[in-house]
């Protein structure tokens, strides 16, 4: 397997499933960032299979309400010196803000300037998601 | 500070209490006649509607208070291109409440964001319309005498009906009421509407006008509008589907309530209006009783409300 540099200082989502790494990585605008930031993919992974992984070095402020509304199964560590601090488990927000985006020409975020697009969790076991102003459904 | 954007804004007992208030306004008008001395409301219409327009005007004057605004065409340019939030934070400064009808869905709750006045919601694009809930419900209370267990017929474009939407939402606060829904296929009701929350599926049924009419105890019309088909031929093969003619009206309840948000183009035959079943006359001049006790409610201070 390719050697990467386990970090020491910083964020690694795990259990991503395979081919969503590129995805999760623009989702989470990490090519607007500084840090060094690795995308593993189609790692061996007894769970899924094949998983892909991302690193993030000396960052911990990810949006982790857009990442549970992605795929709650990530698993996200926190490692601070080298050792894993921290994992949170994902869930689904019950609030989402500039994640979906409605696609509703009536609705006023079509028109609005400098609107954010709010998303209200509506039925978990469904996640169904409505606008915040039109009441349209997310998918 | 409250506002009116969504017909569930209010608790059931506040809609009581205002269909009360509204009721005691209507027995001695004079009472209220100085009840908004001073006191400013402003009309934002970006879409025009002259009925809903003057009922709130007309409410706010014969409470002794004054009006400022605009309308559709007077919109200058370059006010057509400023956002809802500059606009409201810009009229916040001028009037004490305001009332907004826009054509964007959601435009009301951007407006209440962001201003320091109560906003009402007078129709937002095809959403929601609650001012006009309120004079329905007032309208079936006063009839009725109740606002549960009843069975309500909404006919026409349930689609777009803003008055529908609000309607809908609002009776189903209110325990063992039933609905049948009558449109055609394009024009059905959406789901987020009758979808209240994740659980609960209000108890509903479809079919034709004159299949279901006897069932009824309130029947609300709505219009069919030309230009919401895809090809005439579909319009000319549905429309008479969806007008209420004396001859279906057969088929219905001696008490049905037959009622409409007016205006009304040739959805009721006028052949109808005649009949004592007919109510939506009586429930345009309820619509300015509901908005003066309405109006009231939002300026008074909050520890009063
Ligand atoms: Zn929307």
């Amino acid at each position: 397997m390719l050697s990467i540099d386990s970090i020491t200082h910083g964020v690694v989502l795990d259990h991503i499933a395979a081919g969503r790494g590129m995805s999760i990585f623009h989702l989470l605008k990490l090519d607007e960032v500084d840090s060094t930031v690795a995308i593993i993919k189609n790692v061996k992974s007894g769970r899924l299979g094949r998983k892909d992984m991302i690193k993030i070095e000396d960052r911990f402020d990810l949006d982790l309400d857009a990442l549970g509304y992605i795929d709650a199964n990530i698993t996200v560590n926190i490692i601070e010196d080298g050792q894993i601090k921290k994992k949170h488990n994902l869930s689904l927000p019950s609030r989402l803000t500039n994640v979906i985006i409605c696609k509703n020409p009536r609705c006023i975020t079509s028109a609005e300037q400098g609107l954010e697009h709010e998303f209200v969790l509506f039925d978990k076991e469904n996640k169904i998601y409505r606008c915040l102003y039109c009441e349209q459904e997310n998918g | 500070m409250r506002h009116l954007l969504d017909p569930t804004d209010f608790s059931i007992n506040e809609t009581g209490e205002l269909i009360r208030r509204a009721e005691e306004i209507i027995a001695n008008p004079s009472a209220v006649a100085d009840a908004c001395r001073g006191k400013i409301l402003a009309t934002l219409f970006f879409e025009p509607s002259t009925r809903t327009r003057l009922s709130f005007e007309s409410a706010m004057i014969s409470m002794g208070g004054h009006v400022i605004g605009f309308a559709g065409a007077e919109l200058s340019s370059a006010a057509k291109g400023e956002s809802v939030a500059d606009t409201i934070r810009m009229v916040s400064c001028y009037a004490d409440i305001c009332v907004m009808r826009h054509p964007k869905e959601g435009a009301a709750l951007v407006a209440a964001k962001n201003s320091s006045i109560p906003v009402i919601n007078a129709g937002d694009g095809g959403h929601q319309h609650p001012s006009q809930t309120l004079t329905d419900l007032m309208t079936i209370h006063s009839l009725k005498k109740r606002l549960n267990g009843l069975t309500v017929g909404f006919c026409g474009d349930l689609k777009f009906g803003r008055t529908v939407h609000s309607l809908f939402r609002a009776l189903t606060l209110y325990p063992d009421n039933r609905f049948i829904l009558v449109s055609p296929r394009e024009l059905q009701m959406p789901e987020y509407v009758y979808r209240a929350d994740s659980r609960a599926i209000a108890c509903v049924e479809f079919g034709n006008l004159e299949d279901v009419i006897g069932k009824m105890d309130i029947l609300y019309m709505t219009r069919v509008q030309r230009e919401r088909f895809f090809n005439e031929a579909d319009y000319v093969r549905l429309k008479d589907s969806y007008i209420l003619t004396k001859e279906k009206l057969d088929h219905a309840k001696p008490d049905l309530a037959v009622l409409h948000p007016l205006p009304r183009v040739n959805e009721i035959a006028v052949e109808v209006d005649k009949d004592d079943r007919a109510k939506y006359f009586e429930q345009a001049r309820n619509g300015k009783f509901i908005r003066m006790a309405l109006i009231e409610k939002l300026l008074k201070p909050e520890t009063e409300a």
